[in-house]
């Protein structure tokens, strides 16, 4: 099982009183499965999905990928885990602005130990950045910024890509092209995909899809 | 894993070299100042304690209790009764022209720590030193005597003196068989007698003369680190900000390393060795620049040191490791400090906290709390130290509590000002601007900090300067009342001069002069003729009446301000100054410049006291028309040195000039002050238009043009400058009056009147705006400049 | 002959350089300064005064004592004299420079003290009549030199000590002319060994009173040594018969030794004896300020049917002066039994 969520609890402090963000969520993934987890703003997905990436902290319930308790680990190892089983692709792409295109992509390879030049090389050619491995991302556009940033997660070849909505700064027919090879890449990886989205024409393109709403599943 | 997160990281400063620049620059600053006063200071030090050491060795001496000459036939007794004693003459004579002073030494005889002793003894031509003539400089020393055959440069001796043997010194003071003290070796035999048994004459003193220039000039060098210190205060404020700035604008990156997978201890590490690196290159360029401070303030010291104290510190500055090694600890020292707080920031903050940099801007209400709770605690310190605190370190804590304890007091005024101001504004655009600028208070405050810091320093002590230049030139009116000063090179000149003069003159008021001890301390004792000269011109700060009457009496005497001071005596006192010897204090004159106690008696008491002085020196009164032709006279009529007759106009100019460069280190130190202040400004204004654009951007969507909103940040910055500045005059002037009150009380003995100079503190006051204009012109530029495609990729960017 | 006080003034006076313009080429020329010349007859009291006209000079006393404890103790007194011109000047111009050296050797403890001074003020000098002897308040004086008082101190430690001479003035090499090397380098010398003591010493512990022998060496000359001599090493041994004797070895650069000295009969009448008679071999070193110092000697002399062992009282005995030596009291075993003295330079 590459990754189990069990009723997960996830509770804000805020000015008017503690806020249920996460109420007893559960669902698994197998490996290679791609995943849509939808629902309307503040519904929690992105939280789920930084849960399941190591990146947030939740109050219950448990988090296994690839077997292991997220709530087991301490930071070093849920930074290990981040480095070397997953890969996540943000909305706003994060990529480094001082690092170069080749720089970016090569970048979590390097932090994991494993980089495979012929793999990163394949991997700009499909992604259509050959000609702009020398460029800073400023220099590009948003679709090109969100390619780099998927070839970085896929450059380690992970067992698992957590996207968070990683076409939504992009329009539709940019985003389209992103998500095509978003797919191509993660199946012919063999990884799976967990991907947070607002469009439902997107997730029906993915192999199941989550639904939530105020914090739970819906049926 | 270090590898690729450490060249991510740097990439950042490759992207951004000017910020590099800042951080380096800044840090370099503070660095330069401190460690270049702290040059100066071991420079001082080294001299002085090579002074000690090439005259005596760090021994005690033997001296006469009335200042005579010792015999020769003395040291033979002493030395045949077994006391390890070696003799020393000194005194000031020319070669080929050049006013020298010079010691005799016995390199047979000299203590073990006698540099001049060693040299003669190691040196090839320790047999010239001994039977040749050959004498000794310091290689600067020697070098301004070219035209001198027979002296040898040594590396280490006293820069300034003169050296030759004991013999060949006697004969060129014309002083044959006579020494002015005898080193007392540190190892001394099993048996002697007691000294009252073989030189009752002689009294044993403990340290030095040179120990008595260490004490004196403490005070001096005390004022120089403090303003080291404060330099480096200031300095750490920019290092602070510009730290600061580099860690906000890489949060972004750091979250997105962090997730990535970087663990949040590797980063804390790598960023550390990032730090380290910075502060070692800032290490040895602030070094450098601090060698280049010293060395070009250097001469203006050693000048201010000869001047005030007789002190010889050559104006050449020497490399010492330790120095450097001083520097380079307190560039690391304050990068540490400045970096602790963004650094456990960094480690404590959860992977995903928001990349936005505000949270670091805005300095919560309890922060805020805390720094007025400090302000109040050390500003009431202050006031206890001026109430309470005795000595020059009680004093200059007391200004440190002042100064930092109104630093932190700066943000909760502003912070009230502008609030108020917010409140009174009409229209939506101020009333915008207000609370725009009292966001931005906490941000800049450490800046505005250091600013208010440069600005009252340089209003006190300009202040101080300029109040001391006032009262010290009217006091060199009245105490410079003769025309014309006289100085013979022995007796038999002094009488011929006399009776030369007699007829060409008003008045001959000779001046004898000797040193005596009153109360333990080492005293100048001056005789003076009873003459409407001094009647009508000494500048008296007490006195009792008739006190001219009474002092002709040779009963009474007056005393030094110095004194009265240091012993809490007044007018009417009586002072012990001998065991047979007391006398009334008819009065209590000023007497700037001199770091020692003085006392002043009549001439008919003085010659009846010390029966073998002769005056040598003497006043004269001439009308104004003849001084010149008279000075002219005398040089053609007598083989006088060049420095033998000088008029008053000469004095008062070389004695000004002395002045002047005392505090031109301390004018210096403030402007640098001040450019280091305006250059933290700089940086805390980069790093908050880079910070403000989420700010900016909807005022900018709701209608405001580039133009209005750069202009607005003008203003601002020109705003809380001057807000600063306003805050700085009273500042200042509370430092002034510390400095004038405390600290010259305590350092030299003695109080000023305070004056104010307001043309001084508004030519300030467009310096300092001028830099808050420079400094903010280019973030305003900045943002003028800033394509509206940046500002809207902030709504892009909201979530 | 007694070379070693020649080698430590020409190399130590004052510690090498200062002196070194003023003793370059000593022993190859003399420039100025008189020679020692064979058949000069000697004359007293004048000889025991200085002789300002003679590079160097010396008054050497070293004493054999023991003490109302027991113990044995020994004592050095000198008194250098080096010239740095041919003459004597009035006050500080004076080029005649004076050192002493004073030593207090206890069989676990050795106390020096040494003092420098210049000639023309007072504060060193020597006169014949009455003779005296002083650097600083050390001396050694008396009416004359068959009946003097010593005395000297350093920083823990002090003697005083009277001596009375039971024996004739003796004359090493030709009645007072001593050559030194092959080469003829030579000095006046003359000794007086037959000094009876009695004194005080006062040691960090308290005064010891004590009785004993000295022997009194003086030497001028203005170029005593030859270019291949390294250093040496000096008996002065009084034995219980009464005889005394003076002999030394002097160290080659080639390896080889000179050997020479005097045997003394109890009534003063001095046989000197040349070159290789007299066998000295070390029997075994100390180790002392970090070097290897022979403290134990098999000295022959077949003449004398001589064969001792002869054994420093304390082997630490090292003169940590200007130029440093080793000189300590000796105790005398084997063929003849007594006590003595022992010099040794260039072990440093």
């Amino acid at each position: 099982m590459l990754l189990e969520v069990e009723k997960v609890q996830k509770t804000y402090a805020s000015a008017s009183g503690p806020v249920t963000i996460l109420n007893g969520v559960s669902f698994q993934m197998n490996a290679g499965e791609t995943l849509a987890l939808t629902g309307e703003s503040g519904s929690g997905k992105s939280t789920l999905l930084h849960i399941a990436a190591g990146l947030e902290a939740f109050d219950a319930g448990s988090v296994r990928v690839g077997g292991t308790d997220l709530a087991q680990m301490n930071e070093p190892a849920r930074a290990a885990l981040r480095r070397d089983i997953l890969s996540v692709v943000f909305q706003q792409f994060n990529l480094i602005p001082s690092l170069n295109v080749a720089a970016n992509i090569a970048f979590q390879a390097r932090l994991a130990g494993r980089v495979d030049p012929d793999w990163i090389a394949t991997l700009t050619e499909r992604l259509g950045l050959q000609d702009f491995a020398g460029q800073y991302p400023e220099q590009l556009s948003g679709g090109q910024q969100q390619r780099v940033a998927i070839g970085r997660a896929l450059a380690a070849r992970p067992k698992l890509v957590l996207a968070d909505e990683p076409t939504g700064n992009l329009d539709e027919a940019t985003g389209d092209a992103v998500m095509d090879l978003l797919l191509d890449l993660v199946a012919s990886s063999n990884a799976g995909l967990l991907m947070v989205t607002h469009s439902e024409r997107l997730a029906a393109r993915l192999d199941r899809r989550l639904h939530l709403r105020r914090g739970a599943l819906a049926p | 894993m270090i590898r690729p997160t450490l060249q991510a990281l740097m990439s950042h400063w490759r992207a951004q070299p000017l910020q590099c620049l800042t951080l380096i620059l800044g840090l370099a600053l503070a660095t330069a100042l401190f460690s270049g006063v702290q040059a100066i200071n071991s420079e001082a030090r080294s001299a002085y304690a090579q002074a000690a050491d090439a005259v005596s060795g760090p021994g005690a001496v033997l001296e006469r209790a009335d200042g005579a000459p010792i015999e020769q036939a003395q040291f033979i007794s002493l030395r045949r009764a077994g006391w390890m004693v070696s003799p020393v003459i000194e005194g000031r004579t020319r070669i080929s022209g050049t006013q020298i002073r010079l010691i005799g030494i016995d390199p047979l005889t000299a203590p073990q720590g006698s540099r001049a002793g060693q040299a003669a003894l190691s040196q090839e031509d320790g047999t010239g030193f001994l039977s040749g003539g050959t004498l000794f400089a310091a290689p600067n020393t020697a070098a301004g005597l070219p035209d001198a055959q027979n002296i040898r440069a040594i590396e280490g001796l006293a820069p300034g003196l003169v050296f030759a043997d004991i013999g060949v010194a006697q004969e060129m003071l014309k002083r044959p068989g006579e020494f002015d003290r005898l080193l007392l070796a540190d190892e001394q035999p099993l048996n002697r007698p007691q000294l009252a048994e073989i030189a009752p004459e002689l009294q044993l003193r403990t340290g030095g003369t040179e120990g008595d220039l260490a004490r004196l000039t403490d005070s001096f060098h005390l004022n120089l680190t403090a303003f080291g210190l404060l330099s480096f205060a200031v300095g750490l404020f920019i290092v602070h900000a510009t730290i600061g700035l580099a860690f906000e604008q890489r949060r972004a990156m750091f979250r997105t390393l962090r997730a990535l997978g970087v663990p949040a201890r590797l980063l804390v590490t790598v960023l550390l060795a990032e730090l380290g690196i910075f502060a070692v290159t800032a290490g040895l360029i602030g070094t450098g620049l601090g060698y280049l401070i010293a060395a070009a303030l250097l001469p203006d010291v050693a000048a201010t040191l000869t001047g005030l104290y007789g002190a010889n510190v050559d104006g050449s500055l020497t490399f010492r490791a330790n120095w450097w090694l001083t520097g380079m600890a307190i560039a690391i020292l304050g990068t540490a400090v400045a970096s602790t707080n963004s650094l456990q920031k960094l480690a404590r903050l959860p992977v995903l906290a928001p990349a936005k940099p505000r949270a670091w801007v805005m300095a919560s209400d309890k922060t805020a709390l805390l720094q007025a709770g400090l302000a109040l605690a050390l500003l009431a310190l202050a006031a206890l130290g001026v109430i309470f605190g005795r000595g020059v370190v009680a004093g200059f804590a007391t200004l440190g509590a002042l100064m930092i304890g109104a630093a932190f007091a700066l943000p909760m005024i502003l912070r009230l000002c502008v609030g108020l101001a917010a409140r009174v504004a009409k229209n939506v655009k101020p009333q915008w601007f207000w609370a725009d600028t009292r966001q931005q208070i906490p941000g800049l405050s450490l800046a505005l900090m250091a600013l208010l810091l440069a600005l009252a320093t340089n209003i006190g002590v300009g202040t101080m300067v300029s109040s001391f230049r006032l009262t010290f030139t009217g006091w060199l009116d009245q105490r410079l009342a003769s025309e014309l000063y006289l100085r013979a090179s022995d007796a038999e000149q002094a009488a011929e001069l006399q009776t030369w003069l007699a007829p060409r003159t008003d008045a001959i008021l000779p001046l004898i002069n000797t040193e005596i001890e009153i109360l333990g301390r080492p005293a100048e004792v001056f005789g003076i003729a009873d003459h409407p000269t001094y009647r009508d011109n000494w500048p008296l700060l007490e006195r009792l009446p008739d006190v001219w009457d009474r002092v002709a009496t040779g009963q009474a005497i007056l005393i030094n301000e110095q004194l009265s001071i240091r012993e809490g005596l007044r007018t009417g006192d009586t002072l012990t100054l001998g065991p047979d010897w007391q006398a009334e204090i008819a009065g209590v004159y000023s007497d700037y410049g001199n770091p020692r106690i003085q006392i002043l008696l009549n001439t008919d008491a003085m010659d009846a006291r010390f029966p073998d002085l002769t005056a040598l020196q003497f006043a004269l009164r001439v009308p104004p028309d003849q001084t010149q032709p008279l000075m002219d006279a005398l040089n053609e009529k007598f083989d006088l040195g060049p420095d033998a007759v000088i008029d008053q106009a000469s004095i008062k100019a070389f004695s000004l000039e002395v002045f002047e460069r005392t505090f031109t280190v301390s004018a210096a130190l403030n402007i640098l002050t001040l450019s280091v202040a305006g250059f933290a400004i700089l940086t805390s204004l980069l790093t908050l238009s880079a910070m403000r654009l989420p700010q900016l951007a909807p005022v900018w969507a709701l209608g405001m043009t580039h133009a209005t909103l750069a202009r607005l940040e003008l203003l601002r910055a020109v705003l809380l400058a001057a807000m600063t500045l306003i805050a700085a005059v009273p500042l200042g002037l509370a430092l002034a009056w510390v400095l004038l009150n405390v600290i010259n009380v305590e350092a030299f003995g003695w109080r000023l009147p305070m004056y104010l100079f307001p043309t001084a503190w508004l030519i300030l006051a467009v310096a300092a705006l001028g830099a808050a204009v420079l400094a903010s012109l280019w973030p305003a530029w900045r943002l003028y400049r800033t394509p509206p495609a940046h500002l809207l990729k902030v709504f892009v960017n909201e979530r | 002959m007694n070379v070693k006080h020649f080698l430590i003034a020409v190399l130590c006076v004052l510690a090498g350089p200062l002196f070194a313009q003023g003793f370059a080429g000593l022993g190859t020329d003399a420039d100025g300064f008189s020679t020692p010349t064979r058949g000069t007859e000697l004359t007293f009291p004048e000889d025991h005064g200085a002789h300002p006209d003679y590079r160097i000079e010396w008054w050497y006393v070293t004493a054999n004592l023991k003490g109302e404890d027991g113990k044995d103790y020994g004592v050095q007194w000198t008194l250098f004299r080096s010239a740095l011109e041919p003459q004597t000047k009035d006050g500080w111009q004076d080029p005649q420079i004076w050192m002493g050296h004073a030593a207090l050797t206890t069989p676990t403890r050795h106390f020096v003290a040494e003092r420098f001074a210049r000639g023309g003020v007072g504060q060193a000098g020597v006169t014949a009549t009455p003779f005296a002897a002083w650097i600083d308040e050390w001396q050694l004086a008396g009416p004359e030199i068959g009946s003097v008082n010593m005395s000297a101190q350093g920083t823990d430690f002090a003697y005083e000590l009277s001596m009375t001479a039971d024996g004739p003035l003796v004359f090493q090499g030709d009645e007072g002319y001593s050559v030194k090397s092959a080469s003829g380098q030579a000095s006046y010398y003359y000794s007086q060994p037959f000094y009876r003591v009695e004194g005080t010493l006062f040691l960090p512990e308290g005064p010891v009173k004590v009785t004993g022998s000295a022997w009194l060496d003086r030497e001028w000359s203005s170029q005593p040594l030859s270019d291949n001599q390294t250093g040496w090493d000096w008996f002065s041994l009084s034995f219980e018969t009464g005889e005394k004797m003076m002999g030394f070895r002097l160290r080659q650069t080639d390896g080889a030794y000179y050997t020479s000295g005097t045997w003394i009969a109890p009534d003063g009448t001095p046989s000197p004896f040349g070159d290789g008679v007299f066998k000295a071999v070390p029997q075994g070193t100390a180790r002392v300020k970090d070097k290897d110092v022979p403290v134990e000697w098999r000295l022959t002399l077949p003449d004398r049917e001589l064969d001792v062992a002869v054994k420093a009282l304390n082997p630490n005995a090292w003169m940590d002066t200007a130029f440093p030596y080793w000189e300590g009291p000796v105790m005398i075993s084997g063929s003849h039994k007594g006590r003595g003295y022992l010099e040794m330079t260039g072990y440093d």
